[in-house]
This record gives structure tokens, C-alpha cells and sequence, in this order.
């Protein structure tokens, strides 16, 4: 699996693309590999904001509910509003289409991992 | 993403992937792995908890059969002259009714009538019983018969680690069982087992299971059962099977209303709070807990076990609170076991609510992640088109 070189991960396996001051954020294949059948995700209110590391929602699989961590202070702008409906889609697509929200940002985005770095960092865990 | 809780049980949870060389494994760990089945710690036991995925498992089961691993399930056997009776004074169904070859459901209860364990029986002679129990109680379950044990003629064995069991369920699992058994399979009634061999080997071939659908557990001695597995996966491949793993164990039995020890009841619920009144047999005599279970049947329960289902989008799981309202401040209840039902097509779960709160149609609030969500009080089994009588 190769991962967008245009996206910055986290060690959360959240990703992020800035674009201006409007930030997507999404969660990784890997993740939702990790997960299984996804069968809930609960999305932020618009207008919420967040501090870099909050805990901005959560996924759930059958058997198991994960926090969902904001790589980056920011306000809710838009959320995807398909998965509310229809959660398992985000398994088609989590890298693009099924992206989970978006976030007005005021500060840098700092301390991620590069697609490179991530697809290391995942091959470790993975064999942990 | 980080796990927040993961959710089976509070006592046994699918923790942590599986990597402690310190997790017992049952004799077909070997085969999980090649099959790329992903492992956890489920109580001390390194087991799968999926391989292809939960809903494609649960699926497989329901419409052609899937294979199960229980081998981490304790297994007793109380046998010897008096074997009936002290079996009559330990558990809560009435054993006395039962013939040579068949199986009953019931439970171990505290003199308090709330439950050690709950326990599949089956009767292999007039005083010769065979009883499987809870991977996780089967150590205290053994030294709660020995310390009740009269002083000479029964005779108790743990059996634990001398076999293998083997769940095979789903609507095809008689026409594969028939190829590879050497008993008459068809006449096997629901609920009654025989012994005889699988692939020549012998085993203890029941009709039970844990999903609702037809199924058979085959208790198999423990050296055998790589070979009986890979057999099993070989034939069954023109029915369609799939190795399933614990959680789609738990989504199909729980769409059945079926209880999980350590989730739904534990020794701080009595047997009539759990809704086992229907395997509580007073008639019978006296047995361990039947004072404390008549009294409380004679005062009524302020708390039962009920099956809900989701209203508002989300799922109630173990241990969120219950409330009367939106707005109530204290909770008047606790979910015990929740997911979505694939074959229901609903979020459903179980609950223990106070009695006031437990008819059909009641309106309750599961508190998930500081905000209320609605759900209603709904009948059990949530999934009514299994096959396990058929």
C-alpha cells in the first residue's frame, strides 16, 4: 500500500492536507484496516473547535469504539455528512472521497509524518 | 485513532492485539495464524477474533455454516454413583428430566441464587454427565463442585485441556457433518448428542451452538483437532464455509438474546434478574441458591434483563449508563451487551433496567459519551429466523 504523498500523518493514524487556511482531515487505510466492519463514526458539530490533539470524534467497529484525534487547532467548517448515514462507505475511500471533516486553521501545521515516514512507521507497528 | 474502550467485556475484554507468549492456546493456534485470522487476548486466551471480518462471518453462518475454535471452554465430567443427585443440589435446572443422550442448559448459582456460571450438561449415563463451562470460570467451577463434592462415590474430572472443541453452525452444517461422520446425523434431534467419530476419530458430536442457527459442537481430543479443522474447512468449501471467529460468536448470539458470562451475568445478578427463571427449577427440590431465588420470586425483582434496540443513530454499549429520560440525573440502568445485529439490520443490545422500566416499548436513554441517546425496550431473541430447530 502506498500512501498520498500529498497528505501529513499522525502516529493516531488521523491524516491532514492544508490547502490556504482550510485543513481535511481524514483517517488512513491502515486504520481502518485495523478496524474491521466500520458501523458508526460520530462527527464533530460545525462551528466546534479544537485544540492539535483532541479528541474530535469516534469510529466505531463492531467490537470496538476509538477516538478520533484533530492533528491540528482549528473550527469546524464542514463535515462529511455521507458517513453519518452510511459509515462503512469510508473503506472505499478514506484517503479522498470519504474524508471526515474540515477545519479553518490559524497556525502551522507541525510535527507529522511525511507518507514516507508513516508507511514506516505503520510496517513497525505492524510487526510489533 | 486510538481504541477508547474496546468492548466485549469488562471482565474479559478483546484487549491488546495478542503478542505475551504468556496467553494459553488452544490446540489450533497453528491454524488461526496460517489463516491470517487477526488474535487477541480474550481472558488469557490467545483466540481469534476475526478472520475475514465480522459481518462476512455472521453472514456465512446465517445462510451456509462457519467454523468455529471453543477449545478454550472448560469441560467437566461429574460421574459415579450419587453423580445425579449432587448434580441436582449444584444446579438450577432439573436434571432428573433428562434421557441418556441428551443435553440441558442451566447454571452453578451462589447460595445468594446469583450465578457462578452457566453450563451446557449432557447426560452421558444414568449418573455420568459431561458438562462444558466458561473458559474463564472453568478453574473456579471445578473447585466449587470439589468443595460441595459428598464425601464418597462421585467422581469429578477436569477435562479441560484433554479436548478440543469444534463449533460448526449454519443452515448447511448437517449436510457437511453427514459426510464425515459415522453416526445417523439426520436423526440427531436439537439438543441431544451421540458419541461417534469425525473422520474416524472419536469425538462427542452435540447439537448445540451459540448462534441460532442448526449447529453441532463436536468435543474432540485435543491432538486431533488440527486435522478434524483442516478437514472440515475442505469439505465445507463447496458449502461455502468460513473459519469465524469471537466476534462474530458475539453478534450472533447476542442478535439471539443468548447470555454471555462476565457480560450479561456475573455473581452479582441472581438467576431470575438474568432472565434464567425458564431453567430455575423449584420442583425439583432444594439446590444451591433455590432459597434465596424463592424469596425473591415471592418479593419481585426490581431489576431485570432486557433486549433493546437503537432508536437514534448510535450503539449502547457494555457498561454505558440508562436513564428514565433525557434528563433524569441518575441512572436507573446499565447495558450489558451491545453491537449492531447484522442480520436484524438495527442497533440492538441487552440491559439490565429497573422493573418499572422493562415492559415492551418503553422509551430508555443510553448515556454514550456524555449525550443521551434513545432507544426502546424490545422483545428477545431480535433475530426469529434461525434455524437451529429446524
Amino acid at each position: 500500500m502506498t500512501y498520498p504523498a500529498h497528505l501529513s500523518y499522525t502516529k493516531e493514524h488521523e491524516w491532514i492536507s492544508v490547502e490556504g487556511s482550510t485543513a481535511t482531515v481524514g483517517i488512513t487505510k491502515y486504520a481502518i484496516e485495523q478496524l474491521g466492519d466500520v458501523v458508526h463514526i460520530d462527527l464533530p458539530k460545525m462551528g466546534a473547535s479544537f485544540k492539535a490533539g483532541d479528541t474530535f470524534g469516534t469510529i466505531e467497529s463492531t467490537k470496538t469504539v476509538s477516538d478520533l484525534f484533530m492533528p491540528v487547532a482549528g473550527v469546524v467548517t464542514h463535515v462529511n455528512a455521507e458517513l453519518a448515514n452510511a459509515p462503512e462507505l469510508i473503506a472505499d475511500d478514506p484517503h479522498a472521497k470519504y474524508w471526515l471533516c474540515k477545519v479553518t486553521v490559524s497556525t502551522a501545521v507541525t510535527g507529522l509524518m511525511s507518507a514516507t515516514e508513516y508507511e514506516k512507521y505503520i510496517a513497525e507497528d505492524a510487526n510489533h | 485513532m486510538r481504541a477508547s474502550g474496546i468492548l466485549n467485556s469488562h471482565q474479559v475484554p478483546f484487549a491488546a492485539e495478542a503478542s505475551s507468549a504468556s496467553l494459553k492456546r488452544t490446540p489450533l493456534n497453528a491454524e488461526h495464524r496460517a489463516l491470517g485470522a487477526r488474535m487477541v487476548d480474550f481472558g488469557g486466551w490467545d483466540m481469534p477474533v476475526q478472520y475475514s471480518g465480522v459481518v462476512d462471518e455472521h453472514r456465512a453462518v446465517r445462510t451456509a455454516v462457519g467454523l468455529f475454535d471453543v477449545s478454550h471452554m472448560g469441560e467437566i465430567l461429574v460421574s459415579g454413583r450419587g453423580a445425579l443427585d449432587f448434580l441436582q443440589h449444584m444446579t438450577t435446572n432439573d436434571i432428573s428430566k433428562t434421557i441418556i443422550g441428551q443435553a440441558q442448559y442451566g447454571a452453578f448459582c451462589t447460595p445468594q441464587g446469583t450465578i457462578i456460571d452457566d453450563i451446557i450438561v449432557y447426560r452421558k449415563g444414568l449418573d455420568s454427565f459431561f458438562i462444558c463451562v466458561n473458559a474463564s470460570n472453568a478453574d473456579k467451577d471445578f473447585a466449587w463442585l470439589q468443595k460441595n463434592i459428598p464425601t464418597s462415590g462421585v467422581v469429578l474430572e477436569n477435562l479441560s485441556d484433554d479436548y478440543a472443541q469444534i463449533a460448526l453452525q449454519g443452515p448447511k452444517a448437517r449436510e457437511l457433518l453427514a459426510q464425515v461422520v459415522d453416526i445417523k446425523i439426520n436423526d440427531l434431534k436439537y439438543y441431544h448428542f451421540s458419541e461417534g467419530k469425525v473422520f474416524g476419530t472419536p469425538a462427542i458430536i452435540a447439537r448445540t451452538g451459540y448462534t441460532g442457527e442448526l449447529g453441532y459442537e463436536l468435543y474432540i481430543p485435543a491432538a486431533s483437532a488440527p486435522g478434524i479443522w483442516q478437514g472440515l474447512l475442505k469439505n465445507g468449501a463447496q458449502f461455502g464455509i468460513k473459519p469465524c471467529g469471537l466476534g462474530a460468536r458475539d453478534t450472533l448470539r447476542l442478535e439471539m438474546g443468548y447470555l454471555l458470562y462476565g457480560n450479561d451475568m456475573d455473581d452479582a445478578r441472581t438467576a431470575l434478574e438474568c432472565g434464567l427463571g425458564w431453567v430455575t427449577k423449584f420442583d425439583k427440590g432444594n439446590f444451591i441458591g433455590s432459597e434465596a431465588l424463592k424469596t425473591q420470586k415471592q418479593l419481585g425483582i426490581s431489576n431485570k434483563l432486557v433486549g433493546f434496540e437503537m432508536v437514534d443513530r448510535a450503539i449502547g454499549r457494555h457498561g454505558y449508563p440508562i436513564f428514565s429520560s433525557a434528563t433524569a440525573s441518575v441512572p436507573m440502568g446499565v447495558v450489558t451487551s451491545g453491537s449492531p445485529g447484522p442480520s436484524v439490520g438495527k442497533n440492538v443490545g441487552m440491559a439490565y433496567v429497573s422493573e418499572e422500566h422493562s415492559r415492551l416499548g418503553q422509551e430508555i436513554w443510553i448515556e454514550i459519551r456524555s449525550e443521551r441517546k434513545l432507544a426502546k425496550v424490545v422483545k428477545k431473541p431480535f433475530y426469529t429466523q434461525g434455524t437451529a430447530q429446524s
